[in-house]
């Protein structure tokens, strides 16, 4: 009451030209979350290492990467969605319905390598416009909506194949699971120049900034001017472009357009993925290397477990229990900072 | 079953043969002190209430009210102090136990379900107890029946009707027939009429007077003069947390009670500099929404124009219709001469308004994201080539606002949520001085955020003018609207009902404009 608010002296807070110390720097840039992945993953490795001399064989390191693929994918679309507060869980149908899509394709222009790729890619934004235009038009919750299209897309894809698999016997377009330029599989390099092209978009452009801002707080996006439904339709298109590209290296590693196998159970690996990774599933936060860190993560344990001979049913179950303890940090995290703005007073 | 009328009265006595009759008060608050992390919501409030005695419960948004009421309701517990019924000590861990300690509080939205009849609305939660199970849908109908028919109400509600069919005068109807069923003995009514017609006012007070002679203790919240005039016994004023008078309604006179309730030595943190120019940089006509009729209003060039009034008088959804967040039905919005297209907030801002909401962390602040990212949100577009932002222009810019408005953050990166209110508000108007307004609106911009916070805000805003922004401000703060503002145009319902000119206003006619019933005022000259 009785002190002037005199203006603050001039030496305020240090400012963003100051700059810490480089290790401070570096664990800041690689944040609190990814610095704890590592260390897990590290302990993982390091347990498997014990186990087993296999893990460490260049093969058994290639192919956990290919294995990730399809997973490492979705998980990158599905880090955007929810960094923009949304969810989508139809996303392992999509890849299904484009992997069909692309043996379709090729099937009628008589191995059209680029016809596959095109109609895998359509297909998946198309079913991206029906999830977000549920979303946004019907204003239907995301979860249902991409739960509802979840088992429509994969009727969609059933019906076309009914039920059964489409060969492809497109050469060139099977080099795109089984190929290894420079010695590296082909699904591992589009894994990696995904990551990067949507790592560069959700950093670096207006689009990505804007997607923060939407999932940590729709109404200030909206009073600064960002159309929410314009980006929310664009979010699960995106994801649907991620899908198809699954479904893409789908094919092309088994050779067929698949309308269930392989694709089924994608969404939960890669939420499970994409939580683990740091993003808060209420939106506004996650980066694409923190997923990237999470699928790699997964992929390491699914592999360890089956070097150890462990029964492939138990990873079903060490999925879910992965699941619930990735959204269990986040809630203790938040319970822990929530306190300071949360605001009782009326 | 027993009859109110004849057992109300004596209720008290009866069930508590033990306690000293008629001067016992039903009611006793003693010391009651609640704080919100810095905030003293209360502060060593204490009255008593007899039965059958009606209490005005008045103050300025803030001022303890809503506090003291969810105390009484179970919602909060306090951190000092005494609730005491029949002299007896109570403490509340949850709303049911004050529920059956005879306690309840209608609040200004009833808690309706809507789904279901108004006899099941009636005995929620209180099934059990009273020995029908959720089969005899009949037993149950007539039983609602016979209670609206004992209360007076058999006419004004249909017990088999949805609860989402009632109006706001049947829902509150609902809650009050529902608390006075499970034997309420102590009924406070928040703001019961903001969302009755006159018609509907009416029967609740008579209501009201009814209840007064069955013995229940009414605590009244209203902002109305008019309705504390026929109502209350008793009037208790609350200032800031603080109780600063508790008298019979008789030794006060509204223009009193007014007084009381702002009555605050002037601090010497507001000047201002005026340089109101020539220019009508904002120009408002006709402006309708659902919640106003042709609102007309200009800010010139260097202006500031406060908007007073109590919360619910449409003064943050007017400003939201201007910025194009609220939806305008009819009306035009003017910048600097050229035509604002309605609901269309990015136009808003390619045409020069700015708007610093009143929820800072609900609706301005991304709470998780970076000082910078929050400061440059709205001008992206201006930082940026085919899509990509400029990363170092982005920080040079950012950095200037947080050295010009000293917002005090370790740095730029670090999360805004971490910042103390002050500084998240000035994140906010940081991010509006980027987009270089014209019109910079301005809604309770010191609301939460302490006194030093407060007046380097006072100040920003008086410079800000000075550089011929046009300022359109509304504040609940009195203090801050006669010490910044131009002029004042004082809402009430969705109208502009008064403007007065710096030099003439006083709080006592602002708050005169807000809150007193126009017919009155005009019926009786000045009030009280």
């Amino acid at each position: 009451m009785t002190a002037a608010p005199s203006p603050a002296p001039t030496a305020t807070a240090p400012t963003g030209t100051a700059a810490p110390s480089p290790l401070r720097r570096a664990f800041d840039a690689v944040g609190l979350q990814n610095v704890s992945l590592l260390i897990a993953l590290a302990l993982l490795v390091a347990i498997i290492s014990t186990q087993t001399d296999k893990f460490w064989l260049p093969a058994n390191l290639l192919n956990i990467g290919v294995s990730v693929s399809l997973v490492g994918l979705v998980a990158i679309v599905q880090t955007v969605v929810i960094v923009s507060g949304g969810l989508d869980i139809s996303v392992g149908s999509i890849a299904g319905l484009a992997s069909v899509s692309a043996a379709l394709a090729l099937q009628a222009t008589g191995n059209q390598t680029a016809a596959g790729i095109l109609a895998a890619v359509v297909a998946g934004i198309a079913c991206g416009v029906v999830n977000g235009l549920i979303i946004t038009v019907l204003r239907v919750n995301p979860v249902i909506a991409t739960l509802a299209t979840l088992s429509a897309f994969r009727g969609v894809a059933l019906l076309l194949t009914n039920g059964s698999a489409i060969g492809v016997l497109d050469e060139q377009f099977n080099e795109i699971g089984s190929g290894r330029p420079l010695g590296i599989p082909f699904p591992i390099i589009v894994l990696a120049v995904f990551a990067i092209l949507v790592h560069v978009l959700l950093r670096y452009t207006i689009w990505g900034r804007n997607i923060y801002a939407i999932g940590g707080n729709p109404i200030a996006a909206r009073l600064s001017g960002v159309d929410l439904n314009r980006y929310r339709l664009a979010v699960y298109m995106l994801s649907g472009v991620g899908a198809g590209i699954a479904g893409i290296v789908l094919t092309a590693r088994t050779h067929s357009g698949q309308p269930q196998s392989g694709s089924q159970g994608l969404e939960l690996e890669a939420v499970t993925a994409a939580l683990l990774g740091g993003c808060a599933l209420n939106g506004g936060k996650g980066t694409i290397f923190g997923t990237m860190l999470a699928v790699v993560l997964l992929g390491t344990l699914t592999n360890g477990m089956i070097l150890l001979g462990i029964q492939s049913f138990y990873q079903l179950v060490a999925k879910g229990a992965l699941l619930v303890l990735a959204v269990t940090i986040q809630q203790y995290r938040l319970s822990r900072t929530g306190v300071q703005t949360g605001t009782a007073f009326t | 079953m027993r009859l109110l009328a004849s057992t109300g009265a004596t209720r008290g006595i009866v069930s508590e043969p033990d306690v000293e009759p008629t001067h016992q008060p039903l009611l006793r608050i003693e010391g009651l002190t609640k704080r919100f992390a810095n905030v003293h919501a209360l502060t060593d409030v204490g009255f008593a209430l007899r039965g059958g005695e009606v209490l005005a419960l008045v103050g300025e948004n803030g001022a303890g009210k809503s506090t003291l009421l969810k105390i009484l309701s179970g919602d909060y517990k306090a951190d000092a102090g005494v609730v005491a019924i029949d002299g007896r000590p109570v403490v509340f861990t949850s709303p049911r136990e004050a529920r059956a300690a005879g306690i309840r509080v209608i609040s200004q939205e009833p808690e309706i379900v809507p789904g279901v009849s108004v006899a099941e609305n009636l005995f929620l939660g209180d099934l059990p107890r009273r020995g029908f199970g959720f089969v005899h849908g009949r037993d149950l109908l007539t039983r609602a029946q016979e209670t609206l028919l004992r209360f007076g109400f058999a006419d004004a509600l249909d017990p088999s009707a949805l609860g989402e069919s009632l109006s706001p005068a049947q829902r509150q109807l609902v809650e009050i027939v529902r608390a006075l069923a499970a034997e309420a003995r102590v009924l406070a009514l928040d703001e019961p009429t903001s969302s009755l017609t006159d018609e509907e006012a009416e029967r609740l007070f008579a209501l009201i007077d009814r209840l007064r002679t069955q013995g229940i203790a009414i605590i009244y919240v209203s902002h109305r003069m008019r309705e504390i005039a026929r109502l209350a016994d008793r009037v208790v004023v609350l200032r800031d947390g603080r109780l600063v008078a508790d008298a019979p309604k008789a030794e006060l006179s509204q223009a009193h009670i007014v007084r009381l309730m702002v009555g605050r030595p002037l601090q010497d943190v507001l000047h201002r500099t005026r340089a109101v120019r020539h220019e009508v940089m904002l120009e408002v006509s006709g402006v309708r929404t659902p919640l106003h009729g042709g609102i007309d209003l200009s800010v010139r060039a260097g202006e500031v124009v406060a908007l007073a009034g109590l919360i619910g008088a449409g003064r943050s959804e007017l400003a939201r219709a201007i910025f194009g967040d609220f939806k305008r039905q009819a009306g035009r919005v003017l910048v600097g001469g050229r035509e604002v297209p309605p609901n269309d907030p990015h136009a808003a801002i390619e045409a020069g308004i700015a708007l610093a909401p009143e929820d800072r962390k609900g609706m301005a602040l991304v709470l998780m994201r970076s000082v910078l990212e929050n400061e440059t949100l709205p001008i992206l577009g201006k930082l940026s080539t085919a899509g990509f932002v400029h990363a170092r222009l982005e920080r040079a810019i950012g950095q200037e606002y947080v050295d010009r408005l000293r917002i005090r953050t370790p740095s730029l990166d670090q999360d805004v949520a971490k910042l103390s209110g002050g500084n998240q508000q000035k994140v906010v108007i940081a991010r509006w001085l980027a987009t270089k307004p014209k019109v910079l609106i301005l809604d309770e911009p010191t609301r939460g955020i302490d006194v030093g916070a407060k007046a380097e805000i006072y100040k920003l805003i008086d410079e800000l003018a000075g550089t011929g922004m046009a300022v359109l401000l509304i504040s609940s703060e009195l203090l801050e609207v006669l010490g910044l503002a131009d002029r004042i145009l004082v809402m009430q319902n969705g109208r502009i009902t008064g403007e007065l000119a710096a030099a003439e206003a006083t709080e006592r006619a602002i708050m005169e404009l807000a809150m007193i019933d126009h017919l009155e005022l005009s019926a009786t000259g000045a009030a009280g």
